[in-house]
C-alpha cells in the first residue's frame, strides 16, 4: 500500500513537472535566433517573401507566440506532437522510428559499464595494496579523463581503418540486406565500437566508486564481526561489504539511466549511429521546434522515470530505507 | 551569334557523343553493373525536389527527376528530356521538342502536359528561384504531345539557362494536379523519369536508388544501385572513404586539410569540374548603410588588406580562384581585362588615414560551416588588424547567422552564393535596389543603392544583342569594382574525391547534381 501511494503521488508530481519542461522549453527555444522557415529558405540558396511567408502560415508560425503555445500544448494533452516541419513526417513516427537504435546503443553502454565496473572496482578493492589494483585505477582514472570524441576517433582508426576488425560507422551493412540471426550479428558487430566508447566514461566513473565504497564499508565494524564470525572472506565480499557499497552505485546509474535518450550525442554523431541525439542535435540546428521539443519530452520522461525507479529499488537493496525518509 | 537558332539537339547530340566516344573507345567502352556508395551530409529534408531546394536535396535527387536541358562546361545547353530546341530570332519564343520515348518511374507515359504543369503550375507556387524566372514568361504551351512552346513577354537571353534540373525540374501531372502539393503522398515515394529510381530511405543511415530498367536512353545507366551514406562527422567520413566503404565523396564531404591525405591515397581520383553551372563565389558582405563599412574608402581597403592568395593556399589546398571583381570567371560575361585588388596593406592604410577611421570597433560575423570556414574568419581577421581595424568576432550557429544577415545586424559577414549560369540569374539579385528587402540571406543584403547600376542591370537582362549586353556588364563590373559594394573574396573549387575507378561520374557543368547516367565502375 505504502509503495502504491508513493508511486500514485510521484506519478501526479511527474505530470506537473513534465508540463512545466515543455512550456518553458517551448519560450526556451523559441528565443534562440532564426525560424525553421528562415533555415530551410538559407539552405535552398535562393528565396523570396512569398516563399517565406508560406512557410510560416503552412508551419503556423505566423500566429502569435500565445497561441502557438496553446495549439502545442493542446495537441500533447492528445499526445499528438505535431508534425517536424523539415521532415514532413509526425513528431511521433520520427523519435519511435529512432527510439530502438539509441536505447540498443544506450542500453548496452549502461550494462557495460555497470557490469565491469563494479567488477573492476571490486577487484581493485579487493586488491587495494598490490600492484593490480593500481593499475585498475590507473587505467579508470585514463578512462575517466579521456575525451569520448578523441576515443571515438581513436577507436575508428585503430580497429576500422587499420585493423579492419569492424566496421567504422552505422547501424547495419548497407545493402547486405540480412535476416534472422545474420541481422542480430551484424547489428552486434556495428554496436561494439559505440556501445563500448560511450560506456568508458561510466566504466571508469562506477570502478572508482565502488573501489571507495567498498573501503569504507569495509572498515565498518559489522564487518569486522563477519570476519570474527569466521565467514569465508568470498562471502564477505558479496554479502556484507558489496550489498552495502552499493547504495551509490545505484544512484548514480539512475543518472546514467535518465540519459539513455539524449546522452549519445556525441557518440551518435561520430558513429553515424540513426538515433535520437542525431535528431535532437539536428532538430536543434534546424530549429524544429515541434521535433526539438519532442525529444525533450522524451528525455524529461525518461529522466523521471528512471529517478522513480532508482527510488524503488534503494528500498529492496536496503530495507531501512523507508517511506517518507527520503 | 546572338541565338542558338535553329539547334538540332539530335545532330548535336550525336556530334557530341562520336566527339566523346572516339577517345572513349581508346580507352575503354563503359561496363554495366556496380554501386556508387556516396557520402551525404546533411540528411536531405526530403527528396521531392521541385518542392524542396535544400543542397543535399539537389545532390541525390538530380538522379530521379530530369530537367529538358543540361549544359556542359561552357554552360551551353545540352539535351535531356528535350532533344532539340529553337529560339526565334526576336528571342521572344522558345520551342522544345520533347523525347518521345519517356515514362514515369510508375509507368505512366510523359508528354508535354507535365512540362506545362511543371512549369506554369508547380514550380510557380513553390520555387522562389524558378518563379523569379517566370515572370519573364507569357505563356507556356503545348501543341502537341512532344512539344512544348514558352512565349516570353520580352526577350530575356538567360531564359535558356534555366532548364537545370534543379532550377525546372519536371513533375508528374497526373499525381500532383489539384492535390495538396506539400502533403502529397508521392513525396515520400518521388516518382520522376531520371535513369534511378527511390527504392528505401532509412532515415538517419541510407538512402538507396535502383537503376531505372527502363530508362530511355538504351544501355543507361550503367550502375546497380547509388547509396547514399548520411554520416554526420567529416573525420568519420573521411575513415569511410579510407577503409573502402564509400567510392564517391562530393565537394565538402571532408574538411580542406583533409583532401591531399585522402586524394593522394592510391587508386584515389579528384577533379575540380561540374562547378561550372553553380560556382559558389565566397564574399564578406559589409554593411553599406552604417558604420566605417558605409564609407567606399573603407571598402577599398578591406579589398587592399586581404591577402586572397595566402587564404586560397593555405586554407583550401590552392583551389580555387582569387576574383578579379564581382563576376565570377565562369560567366561568359566575366570581364578578363579587369585588375583584381592587389594585397596592399600599406594602401588600404593609407585610405583609412584618408576617411579618418578612428578604431571604431567592426563586428565579423564568420560562416558557421565547419573547420575552414572559421579559420578563414581568423585570416580575415588577422588581414584586417594588420592594418590597424578594430575588429569583434561574433559566433553563431547557422540559424543565428541566416537571422543576423537577413536583418542586416552586422558590420562583416562572410557568405557564398551560386551564380546560375547567368549575371541576371545569380548577380543582379545581389546589387539591385529592388531586392533590399529584410527577410532573406540572399537578398540585396549590404543595402548598395546605385541607380544606374539598376538601370543597367535591368537592361542587360533583356537585352537581345550579345555585344551590347556584353557593353553593359563590362560597365557593371568597372563600376562596382571600383564601389566595391562587398569584398570578393574567393572562387571556391569543388573538389570532388572518387575511386578511380569510377569513370564518366561528371560530365556536364551541372556536376554531381545532374545525376550518375554516365557513371560506370570498370570491373
Amino acid at each position: 500500500m505504502a509503495y502504491v501511494s508513493l508511486i500514485l503521488g510521484r506519478v501526479g508530481k511527474a505530470v506537473i513537472v513534465l508540463l512545466a519542461i515543455l512550456v518553458f522549453n517551448f519560450f526556451l527555444i523559441h528565443a534562440a535566433p532564426g525560424d525553421p522557415a528562415a533555415v530551410m529558405a538559407g539552405e535552398a540558396g535562393a528565396t523570396d517573401q512569398q516563399f517565406l511567408d508560406d512557410l510560416r502560415e503552412r508551419f503556423g508560425l505566423d500566429q502569435p507566440l500565445p497561441v502557438q503555445l496553446w495549439r502545442y500544448m493542446s495537441g500533447v494533452l492528445q499526445l499528438d506532437f505535431g508534425y517536424s516541419y523539415r521532415q514532413q513526417m509526425p513528431v511521433l513516427d520520427l523519435i519511435l522510428d529512432r527510439l530502438p537504435a539509441t536505447l540498443l546503443l544506450t542500453g548496452a553502454a549502461f550494462c557495460i559499464s555497470l557490469l565491469f565496473g563494479i567488477i573492476a572496482g571490486t577487484l581493485a578493492a579487493m586488491r587495494a595494496k598490490r600492484p593490480s589494483g593500481s593499475i585498475i585505477m590507473g587505467l579508470a582514472l585514463l578512462f575517466y579523463a579521456t575525451p569520448l570524441y578523441w576515443v571515438a576517433m581513436m577507436a575508428v582508426l585503430v580497429f576500422s581503418v587499420t585493423l579492419d576488425w569492424l566496421p567504422a560507422y552505422g547501424y547495419s551493412t548497407v545493402g547486405a540486406d540480412y535476416t534472422g540471426l545474420a541481422h542480430v550479428g551484424d547489428v552486434a558487430v556495428h554496436l561494439m565500437l559505440p556501445a563500448l566508447t560511450l560506456g568508458l566514461f561510466f566504466m571508469a566513473v562506477y570502478t572508482r566508486m565502488t573501489r571507495t565504497s567498498m573501503l569504507s564499508v569495509s572498515q565498518q565494524d559489522f564487518v569486522k564481526t563477519a570476519r570474527a564470525k569466521g565467514l569465508a572472506p568470498g562471502v564477505i565480499q558479496r554479502r556484507h561489504i558489496l550489498r552495502n557499497a552499493l547504495l551509490p552505485i545505484i544512484t548514480l546509474a539512475g543518472l546514467q539511466a535518465g540519459q539513455m535518450v539524449g546522452g549519445a550525442v556525441l557518440t551518435e554523431t561520430v558513429f553515424a549511429w540513426p538515433g535520437i541525439g542525431r535528431l535532437m542535435y539536428e532538430a536543434l540546428m534546424q530549429r524544429d521546434y515541434n521535433l526539438l521539443l519532442g525529444i525533450f519530452f522524451f528525455c524529461a520522461l525518461l529522466v523521471i522515470l528512471f529517478n522513480m525507479l532508482t527510488d524503488v529499488i534503494y528500498r529492496l537493496a536496503d530495507p531501512r530505507i523507508k517511506q517518507g525518509a527520503t | 551569334m546572338t541565338l542558338l537558332s535553329s539547334v538540332t539537339g539530335r545532330l548535336t547530340a550525336a556530334a557530341l557523343s562520336l566527339a566523346v566516344a572516339l577517345p572513349a573507345v581508346a580507352q575503354e567502352t563503359p561496363q554495366s553493373g556496380g554501386v556508387a556508395n556516396v557520402a551525404i551530409q546533411p540528411e536531405p529534408p526530403g527528396l521531392m525536389l521541385p518542392l524542396v531546394q535544400n543542397a543535399p536535396t539537389q545532390r541525390v535527387a538530380g538522379n530521379i527527376f530530369e530537367g529538358l536541358l543540361r549544359y556542359d562546361a561552357e554552360l551551353e545547353p545540352m539535351p535531356q528530356l528535350a532533344t532539340s530546341w529553337e529560339i526565334s530570332d526576336d528571342g521572344l519564343t522558345y520551342t522544345f521538342h520533347l523525347h518521345p520515348d519517356v515514362t514515369w518511374h510508375d509507368g505512366e507515359a510523359f508528354s508535354a502536359a507535365d512540362v506545362v504543369f511543371s512549369a506554369d503550375v508547380f514550380l510557380r507556387e513553390t520555387n522562389p528561384r524558378t518563379r523569379a524566372i517566370l515572370d519573364h514568361v507569357a505563356s507556356i504551351e503545348a501543341p502537341d504531345d512532344e512539344t512544348v512552346v514558352f512565349t516570353l513577354k520580352q526577350p530575356f537571353p538567360a531564359f535558356i539557362q534555366a532548364f537545370e534540373v534543379g532550377t525546372l525540374p519536371i513533375v508528374p501531372k497526373h499525381l500532383y494536379e489539384g492535390t495538396d502539393f506539400y502533403n502529397n503522398p508521392a513525396n515520400n515515394h518521388p516518382i520522376g523519369t531520371g535513369p534511378f529510381e527511390f527504392a528505401k530511405w532509412d532515415r538517419g543511415s541510407v538512402i538507396e536508388l535502383d537503376k531505372n530498367p527502363d530508362y530511355y536512353e538504351a544501355g543507361k545507366p550503367y550502375l546497380d544501385k547509388i547509396y547514399w551514406h548520411v554520416i554526420p562527422d567529416a573525420a568519420s567520413r573521411a575513415a569511410a572513404y579510407e577503409n573502402g566503404t564509400l567510392n564517391i565523396m562530393p565537394a565538402g564531404s571532408v574538411e580542406n586539410f583533409d583532401i591531399p591525405r585522402l586524394a593522394g591515397m592510391d587508386g584515389s581520383c579528384m577533379t575540380e569540374a561540374g562547378n561550372e553551372y553553380f560556382n559558389p563565389f565566397a564574399m564578406l558582405w559589409l554593411n553599406n548603410r552604417e558604420g566605417p563599412t558605409a564609407d567606399k574608402r573603407f571598402r577599398q581597403a578591406v579589398m587592399y588588406a586581404l591577402d586572397r592568395d595566402f587564404a586560397k593556399n593555405v586554407l583550401w589546398n590552392g583551389l580555387g580562384k582569387v576574383p578579379n571583381g564581382p563576376f565570377s570567371s565562369t560567366l561568359a560575361a566575366h570581364d578578363d581585362d579587369l585588375q583584381p585588388y592587389p594585397y596592399d596593406p600599406d594602401k588600404a592604410e593609407e585610405l583609412l588615414d584618408e576617411m579618418g577611421y578612428d578604431g571604431e570597433p567592426v563586428r565579423l560575423l564568420p560562416l558557421p560551416y565547419g573547420e575552414t570556414w572559421t579559420r578563414w574568419a581568423e585570416a580575415v581577421r588577422q588581414n584586417l588588424e594588420d592594418v590597424g581595424i578594430n575588429i569583434e568576432t561574433e559566433s553563431s550557429d547557422v540559424a543565428g547567422w541566416n537571422q543576423k544577415v537577413s536583418d542586416w545586424d552586422y558590420d562583416i559577414a562572410f557568405t557564398y552564393l551560386f551564380q546560375y549560369g547567368d549575371p541576371s540569374l545569380g548577380i543582379a539579385r545581389t546589387y539591385v535596389s529592388s531586392n533590399i528587402a529584410k527577410g532573406s540571406p540572399w537578398n540585396n543584403v549590404e543595402g548598395y543603392e546605385n541607380p544606374e547600376i539598376d538601370k543597367l542591370f535591368a537592361a542587360a537582362a533583356v537585352e537581345n544583342d550579345a555585344d551590347k549586353r556584353q557593353a553593359m556588364y563590362d560597365q557593371i563590373q568597372q563600376t562596382l569594382h571600383e564601389d566595391v559594394p562587398l569584398a570578393w573574396i574567393m572562387e571556391l573549387a569543388q573538389p570532388t574525391i572518387y575511386r578511380c575507378n569510377v569513370h564518366d561520374l561528371i560530365t556536364t557543368g551541372i556536376g554531381l547534381n545532374d545525376g550518375f547516367k554516365n557513371a560506370w565502375i570498370e570491373q
